[in-house]
């Protein structure tokens, strides 16, 4: 009993420790936005390795996931023999759902793994000592520009994964399930509001600030050569990834309420 | 001749500092002159590196003073004491290079902060890498440099936007002999061309009397005895005899952490 409830001790004094890392982090990070220097040229290099180079992965993931989508619903509704819900289900769960999770759990898994990975390499190796003592401040150098960059770039993506994933589900309605294109569209467009869109968007943004300040903490914070470079990363995409999860019922509770 | 006492450029007063339950450094003393280079000597975990880096601001130490012309650097804001930092250079004991950045951009860095032009920034890299004998590699990346290479570039880096004090962490660790006698004539030569003040630490004795005046033991988390460079081989005190010639047994590992070490030997 003793040891469990020492376990629990522990467990909850790490947890407390952790959330209090990232929260000082997010917090001192916001704080220095309000003033210059703001590193633009970090900031469109950051920019760039988030978004433009998260774009293979992103729209495989997207494309595939309309065209899986659009197979499962069709399956169902024919059932039911309402086939013509096929692109207004893909195009909902999309928007609404999968387009911010996915590409939340994609990105952590690229982007947030490798903002762990270059921080705590940077750590280990003194090079964010080096930093301080070359008068720069390294949270405004290093972690201001990819937490604005991720945050910024989320939603960019999850447009472009919204628009390929119900292309994806089109083609597939269309050209594999011959349905009607008029009447797909229609019943698309018809039932779909603008705030299905943006309330992804918003989720989206908000995946954004948790991957990178997940991502950038544990990489700061690293310790222990590169074995703790290694569990840093590891530990960056297995929470940014649970957060991405639980954070998404609470926001859909709270914007669909 | 003016009757005003030189003030000391760094004065370290009892400064502390415990990880957990293990005390590193218990009320050090420590006083620098201006234009002084000293150095720290000391078994390995006797708390060096963690001194300098207290100095530097990278440790927050429990309780003490350092001040700095001065200054108490303990209560400066984050802000004051990173304009500070430009009249500091440090030399890290991996030399600690930025591995996304050309080596001529890893040695301006400091000056492309200060707002000083690209051109002018890269012009003045170029004169202090041939400084440390280095030609041709501003464009090179870090990853293409060789050991001896990439603790010459860590030089001009720390020196190239002319700061009043240097520190030097092992700045001869894991070079070969010869390529630690050209980093020893580097300070040597900063040190007399400049005027610089220097606080370095090192195991290497032979660099320590070459490249500083007064050498300090830095010994059960105290500086036990500070002596001129040139007295390091007459000095008598039987903790820096031991030290000097390298015994496993003597004063020293009298000590918390020492009695480990010389249980260690008898098993």
């Amino acid at each position: 009993m003793i040891k469990l409830l020492t376990a629990t001790g522990k467990l909850t004094e790490a947890l407390c420790i952790h959330l209090g890392l990232y929260a000082a982090t997010f917090t001192g990070t916001v704080r220095r936005m309000s003033s210059k220097p703001w590193y633009l040229r970090m900031l469109l290099q950051q920019a760039e390795e988030v978004g433009v180079q998260s774009l293979p992965v992103v729209m495989l993931t997207a494309l595939f996931t309309g065209m899986v989508l659009a197979l499962q619903s069709y399956i169902v509704f024919h059932r039911f023999a309402a086939e013509s819900l096929t692109g207004l289900v893909v195009s909902m769960s999309l928007v609404r759902e999968l387009g911010p999770v996915l590409v939340g759990l994609m990105v952590a898994g690229r982007v947030g793994a490798a903002f762990a990975a270059e921080l705590g390499t940077m750590r280990v190796t003194e090079q964010i000592d080096a930093l301080w003592t070359l008068s720069t401040d390294p949270v405004r150098y290093l972690i201001m520009p990819r937490l604005i960059a991720v945050t910024l770039m989320m939603p960019l993506l999850v447009v472009i994964a919204d628009f390929i994933g119900i292309y994806g589900g089109y083609a597939i309605s269309i050209y594999l399930l011959d349905q009607n294109p008029s009447v797909y569209i229609e019943n698309t467009t018809q039932y779909m509001e603008l705030s299905d869109f943006y309330t992804g968007l918003v989720k989206a943004g908000f995946f954004g600030i948790l991957i990178g300040i997940i991502g950038c903490t544990e990489g700061f914070n690293c310790k222990g050569g590169a074995a703790g470079v290694g569990t840093a990363t590891t530990r960056a995409v297995v929470i940014s990834c649970m957060s991405i999860l639980i954070s998404d019922y609470f926001l859909t509770a709270w914007m669909f309420a | 001749m003016s009757s005003e006492a030189i003030l000391p450029r760094i004065q370290i007063r009892g400064l502390c500092k415990r990880f957990n339950n293990n005390t590193v450094l218990e009320d050090v003393d420590l006083d620098i002159m201006p234009g002084q280079s000293t150095t720290i000597i000391g078994m390995s975990g006797s708390g060096k590196s963690v001194l300098i880096k207290c100095i530097l601001g990278l440790i927050k130490p429990d309780s003490g003073e350092i001040l700095i012309d001065g200054e108490n650097w303990l209560l400066l804001k984050e802000q004051e004491l990173l304009l500070r930092m430009q009249r500091i250079g440090m030399l890290f004991q991996g030399a600690a290079l930025f591995d996304s950045l050309s080596v001529w951009e890893n040695v301006s860095f400091a000056l492309l902060r200060q707002n000083i032009g690209k051109k002018e920034a890269r012009e003045r890299a170029i004169e202090v890498l041939e400084w440390v004998g280095l030609h041709d590699i501003s464009d090179l990346m870090p990853a293409e440099l060789s050991g001896g290479m990439a603790k010459r570039v860590g030089l001009a880096r720390t020196i190239c936007h002319k700061p009043d004090i240097v520190f030097f962490d092992e700045p001869t660790t894991g070079l070969d002999p010869i390529m630690s006698d050209v980093i020893n004539h580097l300070i040597v030569r900063l040190h007399k061309d400049s005027g610089t003040t220097m606080l370095s630490i090192t195991h290497d004795l032979k660099s320590a009397a070459m490249i500083s005046d007064r050498i300090a033991l830095l010994c059960h988390g105290r500086i036990h005895r500070q002596i001129p460079s040139s007295e390091l081989d007459s000095d008598q005190d039987p903790m820096l005899r031991q030290f000097v010639e390298g015994r496993a047994q003597g004063p020293i590992n009298r000590s918390h952490w020492g009695q480990k070490i010389e249980e260690a030997i008898q098993r």
